[in-house]
């Protein structure tokens, strides 16, 4: 089920295959300025991703499980032992156990993906992942056919993690997805980031990435995923549900009670960094809208 | 020579003016560092705490001059028209960067004054504390007479207005802006008991 979705083109092969691409994938695709200046036309009306600095991505980061502060994964992150790692895979799945991070890495597909992150803050970020597709992850799990929602887990170790000393996050951290949305080929599990293995301020050595939702989603230092048929209750959900919903996907008409989630800054512009429109389901709305069809996406924020 | 004398004696040599200069200090300082990274990789809205940070602390300073004469004796009152001041010039600095590098839309800007709540409360706090900048002068304080110490009352809502801005800002309830609030309360709170007694406030 790897490769599944193709965005990530590389310098060598843009040109030859940006004038190929249909509208769907260049919808989502992600370009190197260079290639589609070049490719000329229709491939020039798609937008053109530039990827934030390795410093952006690595020194601006929410993970309260470093302190609140956006600097402090960076500077805190560094205790967190990341080696020996395992995940426990448990709930409705045939093949429940702990897997070892290296065996993972050896039955998964690693691939880059260039995304757009964006952050319910209202900033974002333009990140070159690697990972795999975390339905194969599940698939190697064997999913049983009554699980309807994925749960996941973050690491609880505060002698590590010197944020989970602070009362007011019932610790871990706990997100969860729908199972059609685990399984979309967006969805995937990073471990690295430009190529290198991810930074622990990224939530090494493995983290979910699900890129039409708001960054918190995205859950970090991943150690229990549990298949289930019952929604989780998120942790922001549970901290502020007014403010923080389950589903969590970036919608620029439904506003955070406390700010517009209709433009964003891209970090990484400095000083006069303008705020840009924020796109219906962080651009991805061709890939995922159908996940939704019918609901209202003002009541399930 | 007790504590309480050595801070008076010195306080009666500085100037007021040096204040000034002294607190208008940090302003450059954060722009560079703003501009050469040393505020992280978002420094607009770093830029902008900061100075709305700054402009809470010199708010705080003033309003604790009064007790700080009345129970321990410190005579600071010179210097209370400058922490005033330079907290509204902070204030002014912070409202500038959030309309013009924060959202720098004019409908958004609109639409948040009215529609968020921390947002509208901040506006309230800027637009009190213009009055009271306006008549931080010696011609204004002879010409109100006593209206002007019933006018300059309005530096405790201020305050509090500014402290309740931060604490609904962050996403949960965070440490450093309950300690402002705990701050602005409590120099409030010296105040009540001597309200009908005949006292500098």
């Amino acid at each position: 089920m790897a490769l599944r979705w193709k965005n990530t083109l590389k310098d060598h092969h843009v040109t030859d295959e940006a004038v190929y691409l249909n509208r769907r994938q260049i919808m989502g695709a992600a370009v190197a300025g260079i290639g589609l200046a070049a490719a000329g036309g229709r491939a020039a009306a798609a937008e053109e991703l530039e990827p934030n600095s390795w410093e952006d991505i690595t020194q601006y980061n929410n993970f309260y499980e470093f302190g609140t502060d956006k600097g402090d994964p960076a500077r805190y992150a560094e205790a967190l032992t990341i080696d020996p790692w395992s995940v426990k895979i448990d709930g409705m799945v045939d093949n429940p156990g702990d897997y070892a991070f290296e065996d993972i890495m050896k039955a998964m597909t690693i691939e880059e993906r260039l995304y757009r992150f964006r952050c319910v803050e209202a900033w974002s970020m333009v990140i070159p992942w690697n990972g795999f597709e975390l339905a194969d992850m599940l698939q190697m799990a064997g999913v049983q056919s009554g699980a309807k929602y994925v749960r996941f887990e973050t690491l609880y170790r505060p002698d590590e993690m010197h944020g989970q000393k602070a009362a007011w996050i019932d610790w871990p951290y706990v997100e969860g997805l729908r199972l059609d949305e685990a399984m979309h080929p967006l969805t995937i599990m990073a471990t690295g980031i430009y190529g290198r293995d991810i930074p622990k301020q990224n939530g090494a050595p493995l983290r979910l990435v699900v890129p039409w939702k708001y960054g918190f989603k995205s859950i970090k230092s991943i150690v229990r995923i549990t298949l289930t048929d019952e929604q989780p209750v998120n942790t922001w959900q549970q901290l502020q549900p007014r403010e923080y919903g389950f589903y969590s996907n970036v919608n620029p008409e439904v506003d955070h009670p406390r700010w517009t989630q209709a433009t964003e800054r891209v970090i990484g512009g400095g000083l006069f960094s303008p705020r840009v429109p924020t796109l219906m389901f962080n651009g991805y709305e061709e890939e995922v809208a159908s996940l939704y069809d019918g609901m209202d996406l003002r009541k399930f924020y | 020579m007790t504590v309480t004398d050595r801070i008076n004696a010195l306080a009666r040599r500085v100037p007021a003016w040096v204040l000034y200069i002294l607190m208008v200090l940090p302003v450059p300082w954060l722009l560079w560092l703003a501009q050469t990274g040393g505020l992280g990789r978002e420094p607009i809205q770093a830029l902008e705490h900061e100075l709305g940070e700054i402009a809470l602390q010199l708010l705080i300073a003033g309003l604790a001059i009064t007790p700080l004469r009345r129970h321990l004796g410190i005579n600071l009152i010179k210097f209370r028209r400058a922490l005033g001041l330079i907290a509204f010039f902070y204030v002014s600095l912070h409202l500038l960067v959030w309309l013009v590098l924060d959202v720098g839309i004019l409908s958004q800007i609109w639409t948040d004054i009215v529609k968020r709540p921390y947002i509208t409360i901040g506006m309230l706090s800027f637009l009190l504390m213009i009055p009271l900048a306006v008549t931080s002068n010696n011609l204004s304080v002879r010409r109100l007479g006593p209206g002007w110490r019933r006018l300059h009352r309005l530096a405790y809502a201020t305050a509090l207005l500014g402290g309740l801005h931060y604490v609904m800002l962050t996403k949960v309830w965070e440490v450093e802006p309950m300690l402002y609030m705990a701050a602005i309360l409590g120099l409030l709170l010296t105040r009540m008991p001597r309200k009908t007694r005949k006292q500098a406030v």
